[in-house]
C-alpha cells in the first residue's frame, strides 16, 4: 500500500453513498430508540451520570457509519486516494444525517400519538432524546451529536493507526470494566481489596467519570508502550521447537486449570452461580460443536438431548417422580443418562442420516419439539410429570461432598468435571481417525463416502457423542435447579447454543468456549441473567442479529478452525495465491490447493 | 467368493433395516389405529373398538365433517405460507426459514390497520373496503420485508454452501421475532370481530362451515389462481421458472437474474402476507410468536409437497392441514393416547417425518435445479 494518490479534494464526495449510509443509520438509530433500548437499557449505567447502557446502544451506530463511509475494498490495479479531510467530512455527513433521522422522530413523536401500535412511542422516550430540554433542544443536539460522533468514527482513517487502536482498546476497556463491574467487584472483595471497588465505581454502581478517564489513559499508555510485543511473542512461540512448545502449551493449560480451580473461592454466591451456568452451556456448546463443527450437521434439536439428561435424572432421583422412583445416586444416574441419551442420540440420528443437510435441520428441529411436547402431554404425565415437570430432585451427593443449587460453588466444580471430560473428548476425537472422517464428510460427503468412509456410522457417532455431552449437561442442571419443567427446553435453548457455537467459532474447541464465556457471561443464556441482566428479551434481539452478522461478515467465528476457515474462504485463498502468480489458473485449475 | 457388486448401490447397513423397520412400524400403527377408529365408528361394543380405549365413544358424523373442514381451512393457510418456501427453495435452493416471520408480519401490520379501521368505525360499515385495504397493507409490509431479508441478508451469501443462508434465515428469524416484540409488545393482539353476515355458518354439500373458513378457502383459492396464472402465463413467470431451472445459463438468455430472484420474494413473501391476515382473522389474536409453528408447518407443506412445485405446495398445505386435524382423532385416540389435542403440533412434525421417510421428494415431485436435487 506505498503507492496511493493524494487526498481527495474537500468537497469531491460520493454524496449517494453518504446519503444513502446516513439514511441507514438514521432508520437504525429510529429503530433502537422505538424498540425501547433507549429508555429500558437507561437504567443500567456505564459512566455514572454521563452514559447509560441505553445511550450506548444507540451512539456506536454513527461512529460506525462514520468509519464505513470513507472505507473502501481496495482492487487490485487500482490505486487509492490518501485519506484526508474530505473523509472526515464525509463520516460528519453521514453522522449529521443519521442524527437527523432521531430530530426528526423527536419532531413527530412530538405531534403524533400512535403509541397505540407502538408501545415505546412515549414522553419518556421524548424527554430522554431531548434530555428533557425542549422540542428544540432536541432537534439540534441531534444533529450535533450525529455529527460528532461520524466525525470521530472517520477519524480512524486518518489519524495514525496506533492512535486509532490506542483510542478503541481504551473505549473498549472501559466499557468492558464497567459491565463486568458485579464480577471485578466480587473478585476484589474475596481477595480483601475491596478499597479498590471504592476509587474505581461510583458508590451506586458504574465508573465515575474521573475513573473512567483514568483506566483510558492507562490503557492508552499501555497499548502504545505494548506495541509489538504481542506479536513478538507470537514470532517466539512459532519459533520453537515441537517439544518446547509442547511444554509451553501444557504450562499455559495447567495456568489456565488452576485458576478456575481456585478462582471460585474467591468469588461470591452470584458470580459463581454465573461460572455455573456458563458452565453448563460451554458442556453444550462443546457437543454442539462436535455435531455442528466437526461433523457439519446442522441439528437445530440439540435441545431434546438436554431434556433427555434432565428428565432422565429427575425420574431416577427424585422421590417426586410420578412413575418409578427408584431414588438412585447421581454417580449410577449418570451412567443411565449416557445410556438413554446414545440411545434418543440413535433414534433420532437413525431417521434423519440419509436427508439433505439442510431438511435434516428441520427434522431435528422438529423432534426438539416433539420431545418437549410429548414431556408437556397429558398422555405422558403419569410418567414424566406433563407441565407441573419433576420435582423435588435431591442434590448430588458424592461422598465427600455435596453439589446443590443452594450452593452454586459446588455446582461449578461438578460442571468443570464434565467440561473437562468434554474438552478431552473432543480434543482426543478430533485428530482421531473418526474426528478425520468428519472432517471429511463436512467437506464433501460423496468424496468421503468415495474414500471409503462409512459415512453413516461416523455421522450417527457425532450424533450420539453430542447427545451424550449434552445429557451430562442437562444431569447437572436438573441437580441444580432442584426441579425440571418443559419449558425450560424450548427451542430458543438450540438456537442460543448454534448462535454460541457460531460466534466462538465453529470446530475450534478454545473458540467455542469463549463463545460461551462471552455471550453467556455477558448477555445471559435463555432463562439465566447474564452480567447485563437488564437486558432482558432484547438479548434475544442481539443473539439474532449476531448470528446473522457473524453468517454475514465472518462466518469461520471470531476464534476459527484453521481448517474451516480455509474452507470457508477457497476462493479468496486461491484468488490470493493466484495475484502472487503461484497458480496458473489455465493449465492447472484443480491443482491450486497444492501450489498454495 | 461373491461377485463384486458394481454401480451406484449403497452398502446396505443396520441403519437401512432400522429404517425399513421404522416404516414398517409406522405403516403399522396408522393401520391399526385407522382400523380401530372404523370399529369404533361400526358400534362401541366390537372387540376392537375396546381394544386400546375403552371409553371410546367414536364420533359423529358431524364431528367428522368439522374436522375436515377446520383442517381444510387451516392447511389452505399453510398452504400459502408453503408457497414462499417453496419458490425460494425452488430458486435459490435453502430454506428461507424467516419466511415464518413474514407471515407474522403480516398478520401484526393486518392487526394494526384493521384496529385503526376498526376504530373509525369504518370496518362495521364497510368491511369490503376495509378488508382490501387490510390486505393491501398486509402484502405491503409482508412483501417488504421479504425483499430487505433478500437485499441484506441472502444476496452477500448466493454462492456459499447451502447450511450458510440457513444459519443466517435463522438468525434473521429471531431478530425479526424480537424487533417486534420491542415495537410491539409482549401482549397478544387481537384483531377486530367478523361482521354477523360473514361469520355465520353456511350448509354447503351437507358441510356446515362457518363463514369465517369459507372465507379463507375463497380467498387461498383466488390467491393461488393468480399465482399460478402470473408463474405460468407471464413472461415473469418464465423468468423465474428459467432462474429455477439453472441461474446461468438464465442470465445468458437476457434475464436479469437478481431481479427475478428479488421478484420471487416479494410473491412469496405477499402470499405470506394475506396469509396472515386470513390466520388474524379466523383466530383473532397474534403475537410476535405467531410466526414459529405455522412456519414450520408451512415447510413441511412444502416437502409434503414437493419443494419447487407450486401446485403440490397449496396440496401439501391442504393435506397437511387435514393430516394434523384428524391425525389425533383417527389414529391417536383410537390408539389409546389421551389428550389427544395437545399432540397436533407433535402430528404435524410426525408427518414431515413420516413423509422423508416414505417419499423424500414429496408427493407430487420436487422441481429443483440439478445443483440442488442433492
Amino acid at each position: 500500500m506505498s503507492d496511493t494518490a493524494p487526498p481527495k479534494d474537500l468537497f469531491d464526495q460520493d454524496w449517494r453513498r453518504i446519503v444513502r449510509l446516513g439514511a441507514i443509520t438514521g432508520l437504525s438509530l429510529i429503530f433502537v430508540a422505538l424498540i425501547g433500548m433507549l429508555v429500558q437499557l437507561d437504567t443500567r449505567l456505564i459512566i455514572r451520570r454521563y452514559l447509560s447502557l441505553g445511550y450506548l446502544t444507540i451512539i456506536w451506530i454513527p461512529v460506525v457509519a462514520g468509519y464505513l463511509v470513507s472505507k473502501e475494498v481496495v482492487l487490485e490495479g487500482v490505486t487509492p486516494n490518501r485519506k484526508g479531510p474530505s473523509d472526515v467530512l464525509a463520516g460528519a455527513l453521514t453522522g449529521l444525517v443519521g442524527g437527523a433521522g432521531l430530530s426528526l422522530l423527536v419532531v413527530l413523536i412530538d405531534n403524533f400519538d400512535i403509541r397505540d401500535p407502538l408501545i415505546n412511542w412515549s414522553p419518556q422516550l421524548l424527554d430522554q432524546l431531548t434530555f428533557a430540554k425542549g422540542i428544540g433542544f432536541g432537534v439540534v443536539i441531534w444533529l450535533v451529536i450525529g455529527a460528532g460522533l461520524g466525525l470521530f468514527g472517520s477519524l480512524s482513517h486518518v489519524v495514525p493507526p496506533l492512535a486509532s487502536r490506542a483510542v478503541n482498546t481504551a473505549l473498549f476497556t472501559i466499557v468492558s470494566v464497567s459491565i463486568l463491574e458485579t464480577a471485578i467487584t466480587d473478585l476484589l472483595q474475596g481477595f480483601g481489596l475491596s478499597f479498590v471497588t471504592d476509587v474505581v465505581y461510583a458508590k451506586r454502581g458504574a465508573l465515575t467519570l474521573t475513573s473512567a478517564l483514568v483506566l483510558g489513559a492507562v490503557v492508552m499508555a499501555i497499548t502504545v508502550a505494548a506495541s509489538g510485543r504481542g506479536r513478538e511473542l507470537r514470532v517466539r512461540y512459532d519459533a520453537l521447537d515441537a517439544p518446547r512448545r509442547k511444554t509451553a502449551n501444557l504450562g499455559l493449560w495447567a495456568a489456565g486449570v488452576m485458576v478456575l480451580l481456585v478462582l471460585p473461592l474467591f468469588l461470591g454466591k452470584i458470580m459463581n452461580e454465573l461460572l455455573a451456568n456458563v458452565g453448563l452451556f460451554v458442556l453444550l456448546a462443546l457437543g454442539l460443536n462436535i455435531v455442528v463443527g466437526l461433523a457439519g450437521i446442522l441439528d437445530l434439536g440439540y435441545v431434546a438431548f438436554f431434556a433427555v439428561g434432565g428428565y432422565t435424572t429427575a425420574v431416577l432421583t427424585s422421590p417426586n417422580s410420578p412413575w418409578i422412583s427408584p431414588q438412585l445416586p447421581f454417580v449410577v444416574v449418570i451412567f443411565v443418562v449416557i445410556i438413554a441419551a446414545a440411545f434418543v442420540g440413535l433414534a433420532v440420528g437413525a431417521p434423519v442420516i440419509r436427508m439433505r443437510g439442510d431438511y435434516l435441520a428441520i427434522v431435528t428441529l422438529g423432534f426438539g419439539e416433539i420431545v418437549r411436547l410429548l414431556f408437556l402431554s397429558d398422555w405422558l404425565s403419569p410418567y414424566f410429570g406433563g407441565a407441573q415437570g419433576i420435582t423435588n430432585i435431591p442434590p448430588v451427593d458424592l461422598g465427600f461432598a455435596e453439589v446443590k443449587g443452594s450452593d452454586p460453588r459446588s455446582v461449578f466444580y461438578l460442571v468443570l468435571f464434565f467440561c473437562a471430560i468434554a474438552i478431552y473428548v473432543s480434543w482426543r476425537l478430533q485428530s482421531s481417525r473418526l474426528g478425520r472422517a468428519w472432517m471429511a464428510i463436512r467437506e464433501d460427503e460423496k468424496v468421503a463416502e468415495a474414500m471409503g468412509i462409512n459415512t453413516v456410522t461416523a455421522k450417527l457417532a457425532a450424533f450420539v457423542v453430542g447427545a451424550i455431552l449434552a445429557s451430562f449437561s442437562g444431569a447437572v442442571f436438573a441437580a441444580k435447579v432442584g426441579s425440571i419443567f418443559p419449558s425450560s427446553f424450548l427451542i430458543l435453548v438450540s438456537i442460543i447454543i448454534l448462535v454460541v457455537v457460531i460466534v466462538g467459532g465453529m470446530g475450534n474447541i478454545i473458540g467455542v468456549i469463549v463463545g460461551a464465556v462471552v455471550l453467556i457471561g455477558v448477555l445471559g443464556g435463555p432463562k439465566q441473567p447474564g452480567l447485563l441482566q437488564e437486558l432482558g428479551t432484547y438479548k434475544l434481539l442481539i443473539y439474532g442479529a449476531l448470528l446473522v452478522f457473524m453468517m454475514l461478515k465472518r462466518p469461520e467465528g471470531l476464534i476459527p478452525s484453521a481448517r474451516r476457515s480455509h474452507e470457508l474462504h477457497q476462493e479468496e485463498f486461491l484468488q490470493d495465491a493466484w495475484l502472487r502468480g503461484e497458480v496458473d489458473h489455465d493449465a492447472e485449475a484443480g491443482e491450486g490447493d497444492a501450489a498454495t | 467368493m461373491t461377485a463384486v457388486r458394481v454401480g451406484s448401490a449403497r452398502r446396505v447397513s443396520w441403519v437401512d433395516r432400522f429404517l425399513t423397520g421404522l416404516r414398517i412400524v409406522l405403516i403399522a400403527l396408522i393401520a391399526a389405529g385407522l382400523v380401530a377408529f372404523v370399529a369404533q365408528q361400526i358400534s362401541v361394543d366390537n372387540p376392537f373398538a375396546r381394544w386400546r380405549n375403552p371409553d371410546a365413544t367414536g364420533l359423529t358424523g358431524d364431528q367428522l365433517k368439522g374436522l375436515v373442514v377446520t383442517g381444510i381451512a387451516q392447511g389452505s393457510m399453510y398452504g400459502l405460507i408453503a408457497l414462499g418456501y417453496s419458490m425460494v427453495y425452488g430458486v435459490l435452493g435453502f430454506i428461507n426459514f424467516a419466511h415464518g416471520e413474514v407471515f407474522m408480519l403480516g398478520a401484526m401490520s393486518g392487526f394494526v390497520a384493521s384496529n385503526k379501521l376498526s376504530a373509525n368505525g369504518y370496518w362495521e360499515s364497510n368491511f369490503f373496503g376495509s378488508f382490501v385495504i387490510v390486505v393491501v397493507i398486509a402484502i405491503l409490509v409482508s412483501t417488504a420485508a421479504a425483499v430487505i431479508m433478500e437485499r441484506v441478508a441472502y444476496r452477500p451469501l448466493r454462492d456459499s454452501p447451502r447450511l450458510i443462508p440457513l444459519i443466517t434465515s435463522i438468525g434473521v428469524s429471531f431478530f425479526i421475532q424480537n424487533a417486534v416484540l420491542g415495537l410491539l409488545g409482549p401482549n397478544s393482539h387481537s384483531y377486530p370481530q367478523l361482521p354477523e353476515w360473514l361469520a355465520k355458518s353456511r350448509s354447503i354439500l351437507t358441510f356446515e362451515i362457518p363463514g369465517t373458513k369459507v372465507m379463507v378457502m375463497v380467498v387461498a383459492a383466488l390467491s393461488m389462481a393468480v399465482l399460478w396464472w402470473v408463474v405460468e402465463r407471464t413472461k415473469t413467470g418464465k423468468a423465474m421458472r428459467a432462474v429455477a431451472e439453472d441461474k446461468e445459463i438464465a442470465a445468458l438468455m437476457g434475464i436479469n437474474v437478481d431481479r427475478t430472484i428479488v421478484l420471487t420474494f416479494a410473491i412469496g413473501g405477499a402470499m405470506a402476507g394475506i396469509g396472515g391476515i386470513l390466520w388474524g382473522l379466523s383466530f383473532r389474536s397474534v403475537t410476535h410468536l405467531t410466526g414459529f409453528l405455522p412456519g414450520i408447518k408451512a415447510f413441511t407443506a412444502a416437502v409434503v409437497g414437493g419443494v419447487g412445485n407450486l401446485g403440490g405446495a397449496m396440496a401439501g398445505g391442504v393435506s397437511l392441514g387435514a393430516a394434523e386435524s384428524l391425525g389425533p382423532q383417527l389414529i391417536l385416540e383410537p390408539l389409546g393416547v389421551s389428550g389427544v389435542s395437545q399432540l397436533r403440533d407433535a402430528v404435524a412434525f410426525t408427518a414431515l417425518v413420516v413423509v422423508l421417510l416414505f417419499k423424500p421428494s414429496g408427493l407430487f415431485g420436487e422441481r429443483l435445479s440439478e445443483d440442488d436435487r442433492t
